[in-house]
């Protein structure tokens, strides 16, 4: 499902060059569920932007679903994501102008879908959110609001989901439910998920853990 | 600590303070220009009346006034002005002018200015003519050429480039063609009924003319002449300068006000993104005061930029108004730069964009330090005293700032509390159709459109304000437009259809055959014969106009100050109008109402039979009512010497803005057709190449003939309400341009939010091509709803205008509408496009890296 062959992600700023990720390698397959861990500034995020194709990698090459990233354009990407991936983020990264449902809808409606309300109503009635349809994200607390993103994360049946921190800003007991969430809508939709986490505990709820350190791959095993 | 804690944001304060910098221009190029023409009215006000005292009238100065006049030393000019043909020779091409023809040295200050300049010299020496400059060029004709007034053929010695006291909007609606005095008579194109104005100028030798002027007006005027000198000219410029200037500069404050709006908001923004780092600093131990001083210097010093800024501009604008002006001001205007408009302008930036951030500066006295622990969506500020007392301050400032423009309490209160209401209602409009749009839009529609209109509610959005703002602009735009649009159709009502497109006046009783068998030969069909008198009312309900006039010459009560029918009132509100008696009238006689007549009192007068019979006449009723002449009255005329004695009768309401032949007073059949008189005639002719024909023929067989073509009289109202709508249209500028930079800010403002908008659409799979519509409609919504917002209102005004001034419905140009909505709309998505170019160039990553 994703293929990472000796990855490099180098920035350049104030005249020095500063390399993020360095020569990195593995693959996901399908179905298969992986955590990322590591401490802060070991390249977690930025590993996950280039699999997700956000970002361009400085070197190495880039497999999603069997198409190689590089050769596509931006707006390639973006229809590739469209149809293959989901995401859920630390900060839910709601539009703030669009109630719950029209979140949800989104990803749906850019493929010019039709059907999409039904269908959007029923991942937020999975998801608990049933009554809270026509809220807009000020309305909501943080664990309504990344159920929401969770919800828009599975409308377009991805093939993979990208998780980045999802339950960082949430507390012990929302963390849970989310995580719980999750796992659950995976393994109903049968999608590969990549998460990148701080937390052990989340990351070992995952049948398989990467570590990094420093831009580098310290160590991949089962959980 | 407010230069470190802005040290961040300096850029984004300068952004804030754009939207006033316009304002400030305006204002400061306003206010020096306004000064600067009072000092060259007070210097070149004898250049612009040409001599010390001009003596006007419609009938030549009496032996008694020529002598009272040159009880001192002096050098006098005659000028007989009255409207006659010209017809070029070369072209054979003819048009209705103003002849003014001239006998003495006049002008005496100033110049008459020509090409070539000896031309203003030389044409009095012998037969030729000055002809307007623009005439010439319309005509193709040239210095050389000849004209035809009357019977006699004119050289045209050059063209006259300007004269004194003459704008270029009074020398379009009656070009003038100046030809020496003694060759009026011979041209024969004075008959009966010819409506003469004579000029007298005179140029005093010894002893001073505003004293003379003074002992022998009130004798003057006890004859029915009105006088001017240069000091009576200064003050009617300066007072007509002033109201200009008024004008404009409260213009240029409603755009500063504006601008000042949309600091406000934009300060409101900021102060929003900085609570947290308030309430961190109120942690460290900050008092609520002292964050308060970091804001309030923080905006006072970008606000004192920004005044400069403007003031600087405003010196830079203040050299294109002339140019603006030129068609209105009938001298030159100076560059000077005025020092306390200057001064004045920053003074008023500063002042303005301090009061109107305070309203959300007071809000950080309000930041508690506890939100550094949790994080309240409630907005900061809740119920505050000081927010009243913050308005009640503006409301104030306004009213003064008014007061010091317009000199009048009750004008700068009512101006106050009208520009109060227009933003109330500018803003209750704004958000009813915001809230309306947003409960009816269609759920259905396409997504792209949905999120495009969504993100006009995106927080911390200036979408209100931003409607608003480009919506007065709009506003008076559109109410100039409809308005101009209104008069030229009552004026082409009276054009269209099946009434009569030329008219033929002067035509005298011997010549009526002739010219109804001309207009057969040309198969043009006579639609109405008019035969008109000249005469004098003399008494009025026992009350004789001799007496009356005497009354003013002698400092009688309450006659004075009217000049004209549709003058003010005067004072003693039972008396009759001293206009009554002072002017000629011209009448017409018939039984029966005019096209555009309703009868609103009495009954329409019988045909008179006999001596015994009553003459009950008919009065506009306006006319009426001005001068204090009831149904019932007893009216006494002189017509060439004959007493005749009427009663009114009957009221007419007459709508005079109509191009058909209207009356002050009509007599019933059956008393004048015997008293000297001449005809006007109406035809209709289809084609311009008729029109020409027919005029040439006319001039040739009947010189002493006027013809005006109303295609002709439309195309010159519409140039003069051109050329004034131009000066509207410019200062209206401001208050859109002032919108479009508070847009920019509010685009710059947000721009990193749309940022973030577009890489979570793009991560989520949207291709730049719909970002790109989404952020496109959103801007469509915007100066839609801005445009409507402001065509609406616009209707409103001119409807209300239409209605309460001009007494008529108005017709809805929607084509017009269509048009300046379209160019509104347009304008806000170019300049909103423009300044997102760079929203769909970041890396979704660089992004959403930020967010954590």
């Amino acid at each position: 499902m994703l293929k990472i062959e000796k990855v490099s992600k180098t920035y350049t700023a104030g005249g020095r060059t500063l390399t993020v990720l360095d020569n990195i390698s593995f693959q996901v397959g399908e179905g298969e569920t992986v955590s990322i861990v590591g401490p802060s500034g070991s390249g977690k995020t930025t590993l996950l932007g280039l699999s997700a194709g956000l970002d361009r990698s400085s070197a190495g090459t880039i497999e999603l679903n069997g198409v190689p990233l590089g050769a596509l354009d931006e707006d390639a990407r973006a229809v590739l994501r469209n149809q293959y991936v989901g995401f859920i983020f630390q900060n839910f990264q709601l539009l703030p102008t669009l109630t719950a449902l029209e979140n949800v809808m989104v990803p749906l409606e850019l493929r010019g879908e039709s059907g999409v309300r039904v269908r959007s109503r029923e991942l937020l009635e999975q998801v608990g959110l049933g009554d809270r349809l026509h809220h807009y994200p000020a309305q909501l607390s943080g664990g309504e609001q990344q159920r929401v993103s969770l919800a828009r994360a599975f409308a377009n049946r991805p093939r993979i989901l990208f998780a980045d921190e999802p339950t960082g800003n949430l507390d012990a007991e929302t963390s849970e439910l989310v995580a719980g969430m999750i796992f659950d809508l995976n393994r109903q939709a049968g999608t590969t998920l990549v998460l990148v986490t701080h937390n052990l505990e989340l990351a070992a709820s995952t049948g398989r853990i990467i570590k990094l350190g420093k831009g580098h791959i310290v160590s991949d095993e089962k959980s | 600590m407010a230069w470190r804690d802005s040290r961040r944001d300096q850029s984004r304060l300068l952004l804030f303070i754009a939207a006033i910098v316009l304002g400030i221009a305006a204002l400061v190029s306003t206010l020096s220009f306004g000064r600067n023409l009072r000092e060259d009215v007070d210097d070149q006000a004898r250049e612009l009346l040409g001599a010390d005292l001009v003596i006007r009238s419609n009938r030549p100065l009496s032996k008694a006034v020529e002598k009272l006049a040159d009880s001192l030393p002096n050098k006098h000019s005659e000028e007989c002005s009255f409207a006659s043909m010209v017809y070029f020779v070369r072209n054979g091409q003819s048009r209705l002018v103003q002849v003014r023809a001239i006998e003495g040295d006049y002008p005496y200050y100033g110049a008459l200015e020509t090409t070539p300049a000896a031309a203003a010299t030389g044409f009095r020496e012998k037969q030729e003519a000055l002809v307007d400059k623009t005439l010439l060029l319309q005509y193709g004709a040239h210095p050389g050429d000849s004209i035809r007034i009357g019977e006699l053929n004119f050289a045209i010695a050059g063209s006259l480039d300007k004269a004194p006291g003459r704008n270029e909007i009074s020398m379009t609606v009656a070009p003038p063609v100046y030809i020496p005095l003694r060759y009026m008579e011979p041209a024969g194109v004075l008959k009966k009924g010819s409506r003469l104005d004579y000029q007298y100028y005179y140029k005093y030798l010894q002893g001073d003319p505003e004293q003379f002027a003074e002992q022998i007006g009130p004798r003057l005027e006890a004859v029915g002449l009105h006088y001017e000198t240069v000091a009576m000219r200064k003050n009617r410029m300066t007072n007509a300068f002033h109201d200009l200037t008024e004008f404009m500069t409260l213009i240029s404050f409603i755009a500063l006000l504006l601008g000042a709006v949309g600091v406000a908001s934009s300060v409101n923004i900021y102060i929003r993104e900085k609570v947290n780092d308030i309430a961190i600093l109120r942690c460290l131990g900050l008092k609520a005061r002292q964050a308060f001083l970091v804001y309030l210097v923080q905006v006072l010093v970008i606000g004192l930029l920004g005044s400069l800024a403007g003031a600087g501009l405003g010196l830079v604008l203040q050299q294109l108004l002339p140019v603006v002006f030129k068609d209105i001001l009938p001298m030159e205007t100076r560059f000077r730069v005025a020092w306390p408009a200057f001064f004045e302008g920053i003074a008023v930036g500063v002042t303005v964009s301090l009061l109107f951030a305070l309203l959300p500066l007071l809000s950080v006295r309000k930041i508690s330090p506890l939100l550094t622990l949790r994080v309240s969506l409630e907005p900061v500020h809740g119920r505050d005293p000081l927010r009243w007392l913050v308005y009640t301050v503006i409301l104030c400032f306004i009213t003064w700032f008014s007061y010091l423009r317009m000199e009048n309490g009750r004008k700068a209160v009512v101006f106050t509390a009208g520009l109060v209401l227009t933003f109330l209602v500018l803003t209750g409009v704004a958000r009813l159709f915001l809230l309306l749009i947003r409960r009816a839009f269609p759920e259905r529609w396409p997504y792209l459109w949905r999120q495009g209109f969504a993100n006009l509610f995106r927080p911390n959005n200036q979408t209100v304000i931003l409607i608003v703002t480009i919506g007065l602009g709009t506003t008076f735009i559109g109410t100039l437009f409809f308005v101009q649009q209104f008069l030229i159709d009552r004026v082409t009502a009276g054009v269209g259809g099946g009434e009569g497109n030329m008219v033929l006046f002067d035509i005298q009783p011997d010549q009526v055959k002739g010219i109804e068998g001309l207009a057969g030969q040309y198969h043009l069909p006579v639609k109405q014969e008019i035969p008109i008198v000249t005469m004098r009312i003399v008494e009025v309900r026992g009350e004789r106009g001799d007496s009356v006039l005497g009354q003013v010459a002698e400092g009688g009560p309450g006659r004075r100050g009217a000049d004209g029918p549709a003058g003010g009132r005067h004072a003693d509100s039972n008396a009759v109008g001293r206009w009554v008696f002072e002017n000629e009238l011209r009448v017409t006689y018939r039984d029966s109402l005019a096209g555009a007549e309703k009868l609103v009192a009495g009954q329409l007068g019988a045909p008179v039979r006999g001596p015994n019979d009553p003459i009950m006449i008919s009065l506009a009723d306006d006319f009426a009512r001005r001068w204090n002449i009831r149904l019932g009255d007893p009216v006494v005329f002189d017509v060439q010497g004959i007493r005749i004695a009427t009663v009114v009768g009957s009221l007419r309401k007459v709508e005079w803005q109509r191009l058909q032949l209207s009356f002050f007073v009509v007599f019933p059949s059956g008393v004048l057709e015997r008293a000297p008189q001449f005809d006007v005639m109406l035809t209709k002719v289809r084609t311009p190449e008729e029109s020409a024909r027919f005029q040439r023929a006319v001039v040739e067989k009947f010189p002493n003939v006027s013809v005006i073509d109303l295609q002709l009289v439309l195309s010159v109202l519409d140039e003069v309400l051109g050329k004034i709508g131009d000066v509207i249209r410019f200062m209206a500028g401001f208050c859109i341009l002032t919108g479009l930079i508070v847009l920019i800010t509010s685009v710059l403002i947000s721009k990193y939010q749309r940022i973030r908008e577009s890489v979570l659409l793009r991560t989520l799979g949207a291709t730049r091509r719909q970002v790109r519509i989404i952020l496109l409609l959103e801007y469509f919504f915007l100066g839609a709803l801005a445009a409507a917002t402001g065509i609406l209102l616009a209707l409103v005004f001119a409807k209300a205008l239409a209605r309460w001034s001009f007494e008529a419905s108005l017709r809805i140009h929607w084509v017009a509408a269509g048009e300046i909505f379209v160019a509104i709309t347009g304008l806000t998505m170019l300049i909103g496009l423009y300044n997102s170019r760079g929203v769909l160039n970041r890396p979704p990553l660089e992004v959403l890296r930020r967010e954590e």
